[in-house]
Formats: C-alpha cells, sequence, structure tokens
C-alpha cells in the first residue's frame, strides 16, 4: 500500500492542470437539456477532444489518450476542480463506450468509437418502456429481422440526453415468442432514421433532460447489432454496470459538491440551522469516503481485478450522498433555497436549488436504488430471490 | 498510488482469522465470562507465536517489524473472533508506546533513561507473550485490561509514568461486555516512575490516541462483518410465512444498508492505517474519520442484526451479544462519537483546509 503518488503521477496532474486552467471556459455554460445549452456543450467536447482529454483512459486508436485508470481519477479530479462543464455524451462515453470495448466487433469499434470521444455523436439511452421501468425485462418494443435490416416498433421512454442526441442505444425484442430476459437484442439506433420520433419530455427541472421516443416500423442494419442475437440482456447488464460502477459518477465531483457545501456553510454560519454543521463535516467525510473506495477499486482493477455487482453499493453510496449534500445546502439557504438563480435575492446560490431536484433523480435513474438493494441482499450478501 | 495490501498481508490476514476460529470460539469466550481474570494465558501464548503481540516491534527487538498497515488487518479478525485478549491496550498502544518513549530527548531527571531501560527491559517480554501492557489514558477514564497486565503506562497531565500493577490500586468496574477488562486505577506519581513529560509526553499521549482509535475502528469492521454474517445466516435459514424471512426484502434492504455502510467504512480504515504508519500530517482526522466510520458500522450491524434474530436475538443464549457489546463499547473506548467528529470539523472548518478533488491524499510531516 502507498499512498502517495509517483513524480510522473504529479507531472499527469499538472499537465491536466495547466491545460483545463488554459482551456475551461470562464463564463459557465449553459444547460445542455437546452437547444443552445447542448450547441455549448458540444463546442466544449471538441476543444477537449482538440488538447487529446476527451477519453482520458481509452486507447488511442479509439480517441483516447491510452492512460491507465489512476492517471483517469487524477484528470477527473483536475476536471471538477477546475469547473469544466459537464459532460453531454456521458451516456455514449462512459456506459456505451466501454460496452462497444467489449462486445462490439472490430469494425463497430472503429466505427463507432472515435465518434463517441469526440461526441461528434451524442447518444441517448433507450431502456425504459411505458410498461418497463424497475422490471426492464418486461420490454415490449420489437425488432424484426427483414433481410439485413431490423424493422424497430413500440415505444421507449425516458430517454436521457433524447431531446438533443444523434443515436440511441437499446434494448428491443427480436424473439416475439420469448419471455422475460431472454430473446432481446442490444440495437444502435440513428435517431434520424425515418419512422422514429423523438418527443422530449419536460423534468422537474422543466428543461427536455428526456424523450419519449416512438418506433413505427423504423428500419435499421443488422450491423448495428452490439453482441449476439437475443443475447441483448447480458449486454446491458454491462452498461448498466459501467452506469452504477466506477466511470459515470467518478469521485470528484462529489467532493467537489462537498468542498462548495463547507464553503456555503462558512458563509452562513450565524444563520445556519442547528445541526447542519454536523451534517456538513459528514458529507464531506462521505464524499472522501467515496474517494477512497474508488482509489482502492482502480487499484484492484489495474491488478487485473474485475468490477462486479459492488457496482450497485457504489450506485446507493453516490447517490444518496448527493441527495444529503444538497438538501443540507438547502436548509443552510433558508428562504433563499427557495430562489430560482434568476431571482435577484438568489445572489448566485440559485444553482443549489436546480442541482438539488437533479440530485432527487440520482437514487431513481440507473436502476432505482431499492433495486440495487436486491441486487447486494441477492448477488452479495447470497439472500433468496426477493418477490 | 497503489491502494491495495499485499499478498503477504492477506495470507497473514487469514492465517490469524483460520486460528482464531478454531481457538476462539463463542464457547471459549463464554467460558472466560466465567473465568476470574477473563484472560486466556495459553492463547496469549499463541497470538505471540503468531507475532500479534509484537507485531509494532522490531524485530532486533523480538517482533515482526510491521507497521499499522499490517496490524488493522490482524485486529480486524480479533473483532470478527470477539477476541477478550488485551490486544489493542498491549499490541496496538502499549508497545508503540513504549517503543517510542526510548526515542524522545530527555526533559526531566533522567526520563529518557529511565524509559530506554524500560523498553529494553519490557518489550522483547511482551512480545513473546510473557508480559502485559495496560495504557491509562486521559481518553479513557477507566484502563482497559489493567487487571491482567504486568505493566501500566499512566497519564499524569503532561507526563507518562511506568510502574508495575502491584504498585497501584486496582478496583475492577464490571461493564456490559463480560469480556470487558475495565479498572479505576489508584496510584501516586512519583520522579522515579516518570518516563516522559512537556512535549515528549503529549506525542506519546497524542500517538496513543490516534493509535487506540485506529485499533477500535479496525477491530469495529472485523465486528460488523460477522455481525453482517450472522444476521445473513439467520436470516437465510428461519422461515415464516413459508419461506425463508431473507427472501423478505423488508429484511433485505436493511441488511443491504449495513453492508454499504461497512463497506465504505473500510477504505477510510485503511487509509488512516497508512496515515499512522506514514506519518502523514493530517493523521489525526484520518484517525477520526475511520473511527466513526466503523464504529457507526458495527452499531448499526449489531442494530439491525438484532432486529433481524426477532426475539431470539434477545436472549442470553444466542451468541449474538458478543459482538453487539463489542460493538457499543468501541463506540466510547479512545474517544467517543461527539469527541472525534470535533476533530474532523476543526479540519475541514478551518480557513484554507486542503479539502476538494485532489486533496484525499496528504504529504507526511
Amino acid at each position: 500500500m502507498d499512498l502517495s503518488y509517483t513524480p510522473a503521477e504529479q507531472g499527469f496532474r499538472a499537465e491536466a492542470r495547466a491545460w483545463l486552467e488554459a482551456h475551461v471556459p470562464k463564463a459557465p455554460l449553459r444547460s445542455f437539456d437546452t437547444a443552445e445549452g447542448a450547441a455549448e456543450h458540444r463546442a466544449w467536447e471538441r476543444i477537449l477532444q482538440g488538447g487529446g482529454w476527451a477519453m482520458v483512459p481509452w486507447p488511442v486508436e479509439y480517441g483516447g489518450r491510452g492512460a491507465n485508470l489512476l492517471q483517469w481519477l487524477i484528470f477527473e479530479e483536475e476536471y471538477y476542480r477546475a469547473g469544466a462543464p459537464r459532460r453531454i455524451n456521458q451516456n455514449g462515453i462512459f456506459l456505451l463506450g466501454p460496452t462497444i470495448m467489449e462486445f462490439g466487433t472490430p469494425e463497430q469499434r472503429a466505427r463507432f468509437l472515435p465518434k463517441i470521444a469526440s461526441s461528434e455523436e451524442v447518444w441517448a439511452q433507450g431502456w425504459s418502456e411505458p410498461n418497463a421501468g424497475s422490471d426492464m425485462a418486461a420490454i415490449q418494443a420489437t425488432a424484426r429481422i427483414d433481410g439485413d435490416h431490423y424493422v424497430l416498433n413500440g415505444q421507449k421512454t425516458w430517454a436521457s440526453r433524447g431531446a438533443f442526441a444523434d443515436w440511441l442505444f437499446g434494448l428491443f425484442r427480436t424473439d416475439p415468442a420469448s419471455e422475460r430476459h431472454k430473446g432481446l437484442t442490444f440495437v444502435l439506433v440513428p435517431l434520424d432514421t425515418q419512422g422514429v420520433t423523438v418527443r422530449p419530455i419536460a423534468q422537474l427541472d422543466g428543461e427536455t433532460g428526456f424523450a419519449e421516443v416512438f418506433f413505427d416500423d423504423a428500419r435499421v442494419p443488422v450491423a448495428n447489432r452490439l453482441g449476439g442475437e437475443h443475447k441483448g440482456w447480458n449486454v446491458a447488464m454491462a452498461t448498466a454496470g459501467f452506469e452504477r460502477g466506477l466511470m459515470l459518477r467518478s469521485p470528484a465531483r462529489f467532493q467537489e459538491t462537498a468542498r462548495k457545501l463547507v464553503a456555503l456553510y462558512r458563509e452562513n454560519e450565524a444563520s445556519a440551522p442547528g445541526g447542519t454543521r454536523e451534517e456538513v463535516v459528514r458529507c464531506w467525510m462521505h464524499a472522501e469516503a467515496y474517494a477512497l473506495d474508488t482509489y482502492r477499486t482502480v487499484s484492484r482493477l489495474l491488478g487485473g481485478g474485475k468490477i462486479g455487482f459492488e457496482a450497485s453499493l457504489n450506485k446507493i453510496f453516490w447517490s444518496e450522498l448527493d441527495v444529503r449534500m444538497h438538501e443540507t445546502a438547502l436548509r443552510i439557504l433558508g428562504h433563499r433555497g427557495d430562489l430560482l438563480p434568476e431571482a435577484p435575492a438568489a445572489q448566485g446560490v440559485g444553482d443549489w436549488l436546480d442541482s438539488y431536484l437533479f440530485s432527487l433523480s440520482g437514487p431513481i435513474y440507473a436502476g432505482t436504488n431499492e433495486i440495487q438493494r436486491n441486487v447486494i441482499a441477492e448477488r452479495i450478501l447470497g439472500l433468496p430471490r426477493s418477490f | 498510488m497503489r491502494f491495495a495490501f499485499t499478498d503477504d498481508q492477506l495470507l497473514l490476514q487469514s492465517t490469524v482469522r483460520d486460528f482464531l476460529k478454531k481457538e476462539c470460539t463463542p464457547e471459549a469466550v463464554r467460558a472466560l465470562w466465567a473465568s476470574q481474570t477473563r484472560h486466556d494465558a495459553t492463547l496469549w501464548s499463541k497470538l505471540a507465536e503468531l507475532g500479534v503481540c509484537g507485531a509494532l516491534l522490531p524485530e532486533a527487538q523480538g517482533g515482526m517489524g510491521l507497521d499499522e498497515r499490517d496490524l488493522v488487518l490482524l485486529l480486524e479478525e480479533t473483532g470478527r473472533a470477539a477476541l477478550p485478549e488485551p490486544v489493542v491496550s498491549t499490541a496496538a498502544v502499549g508497545v508503540p508506546l513504549l517503543r517510542d518513549a526510548r526515542n524522545h530527548l530527555d526533559e526531566g531527571e533522567g526520563q529518557a533513561l529511565r524509559a530506554l531501560r524500560l523498553s529494553d527491559a519490557w518489550l522483547p517480554r511482551v512480545a513473546a507473550g510473557d508480559a502485559i501492557v495496560a495504557v491509562g489514558h486521559p481518553a479513557n477514564p477507566f484502563v482497559a485490561d489493567a487487571g491482567v497486565a504486568d505493566l501500566l503506562l499512566l497519564a499524569h497531565g503532561d507526563e507518562v509514568h511506568a510502574l508495575e500493577r502491584a504498585a497501584a490500586t486496582l478496583t475492577h468496574q464490571p461493564a456490559n461486555d463480560p469480556a470487558r477488562r475495565l479498572f479505576s486505577v489508584a496510584w501516586t506519581p512519583s520522579a522515579a516512575t516518570c518516563i516522559a513529560s512537556g512535549d515528549a509526553a503529549r506525542r506519546l499521549l497524542d500517538a496513543a490516541l490516534d493509535r487506540g482509535a485506529l485499533a477500535c475502528a479496525a477491530q469495529a469492521l472485523g465486528v460488523a462483518e460477522q455481525l453482517l454474517d450472522l444476521a445473513v445466516a439467520y436470516a437465510k435459514q428461519r422461515e415464516q410465512f413459508g419461506r425463508a424471512i431473507g427472501s423478505f426484502q423488508a429484511l433485505q434492504h436493511k441488511l443491504a444498508d449495513v453492508k454499504v455502510k461497512l463497506e465504505y467504512a473500510r477504505p477510510v480504515v485503511y487509509k488512516a492505517a497508512h496515515s499512522v504508519a506514514t506519518q502523514i500530517a493530517t493523521r489525526a482526522v484520518d484517525v477520526s474519520h475511520a473511527k466513526l466510520a466503523a464504529t457507526e458500522a458495527a452499531s448499526f450491524a449489531a442494530r439491525i442484526a438484532l432486529q433481524v434474530h426477532g426475539a431470539i436475538g434477545y436472549t442470553w443464549e444466542q451468541d449474538l451479544h458478543l459482538w453487539m457489546r463489542r460493538a457499543w463499547s468501541l463506540e466510547r473506548d479512545f474517544g467517543d462519537a461527539p469527541f472525534h467528529l470535533d476533530r474532523v470539523s476543526a479540519f475541514v472548518l478551518a480557513d484554507g483546509a486542503p479539502i476538494g478533488p485532489g486533496h484525499t491524499f496528504r504529504q507526511p510531516e
């Protein structure tokens, strides 16, 4: 065990810090769940990729920097420290990308990964349906083979980034006689395909962060299948593992929120309600614990280990921490916590409300925390299947 | 940067785990409850042979030449086994205190020389399992294990004194955990017993507090894991409504929450061990965080394990309370939650505190 950075690791940090300081936009971008904001974030991704920083741990041939996971962690720390923009293509870079590396053909890797890395193609998720939420195996949307094409029919919903994305990945039932997890196939769909209709949905924060997607005899090539025919469930589980596990929510994100929370408390110490001081400190401790656990996981992965069901522990921990930090911030703010950013009296604290609303989605997306607790009980603790 | 134990470290841990599984069964612990000293001299000798007692001593002094990063893994196992022996008092706190006392500069009449002679005389015996050390630290009003100790290291203001047990008057204080040996110690400090004073003594006592709290945290990890294992095993076996109660989500989700708390306490404890072993400047903060996280995980595990067991868990006959009582006492020893929370708060809320992304790992002093 050696918890100090090597000179090479320190050098990498310095390099990332210098580049970010020179390139991170001085003014915050608008939300990527608006049309203007989406364009701004795509432009930022082009700058990031131009500097070679878009996909730090990916192989160079796929548009990455070819660095290891530890360097990625260091980069993430610098990224959040610099206040750099959120990643509009997180579905592509953190979820689909690793899945294509694991399940894709050489042709698929060459076709899709570089454009994911550059965010030239932004991705939406196509998991949930009106009757398949936590019970994802209840998927009804179909993909029927017709020559060298699939013909897609049905509906997906809560497609994150759906409103401003270019492509969607999702599960479709390819075997009409199949039930549950069997007979599903993982298909990559261009959203401009004829017969695909995207209908944005306004979220709790008023922005169109997700969408309904309707498929009406939409034809996509069979070559867009990821993994085997009828084998989509395993592919999707890998994607979900990436979502809950290491990459999507790097610890730096929560450490930065914890740092801001500490600063907020210090600025408002005189008026902060009782109990918030302890909560603030405990939130900081939890963010540190999450970082430590991630460093430990990365060390294990660098030693040849794999991520398994413990991704469900991660997902519960970061999502509940995020809610707790924002609840604490709003308690500290009192009535100002009710103000939107544009309210004159908000004086720059309105972002806490906005990110509070977003934090509330954390225990829901990527598999609800109740489902994660089922996974922990059955797959990690070995308890009998629940009902 | 590598946050992982070596194969050798994990092998030592599993050796101690297997040993305690055989030698420190719940029946053996219950047998000790009924004994006069609540101490098993034979078991203690075997632990010394395994290297536990002198883990933190250089090999030249009969030790294993290990540091806190190794010791926490062993302590975790002593918690898992609910071992009643004075491992924290002696191996984790007493031994390094005596070891470090010999290195301090003399600030009083012959103290350093006395410390040197004392440690030369006692440390090899302690490492061999022939002597037990108890430590009276201001953080603990009662001195654990004083009744079975041969040597007492006692704080007196800004001084550290050493005396043999016979030179003090002990009053046994029966405690909630029958395996605990708590004593009030009455004694008379003198120049002849003083082995450190002033800054030297303060440094020794600060280090003792951090080592003690770290040891409690490590034991709490083992206690929490054992409580979770017991609760899971019971939930699989006990049937109601025609099925194992472990199939009910109401219980599954509680047990899952224990697992989450435990697994996010673990790296905090291991980091604190690294900080103590390598003298990281903010080790006191890391230790406090570890003590809070691990003992809260253990107490939470105790609470849920009891609930999962239902009425049978509320009996004296069921073994669950061996670990429940340990979880409760670990919360108090070497600083309770408010104490450690204050130490973390003072760091986090200070002007210019080094917090946020990139500040997780800090430098040695």
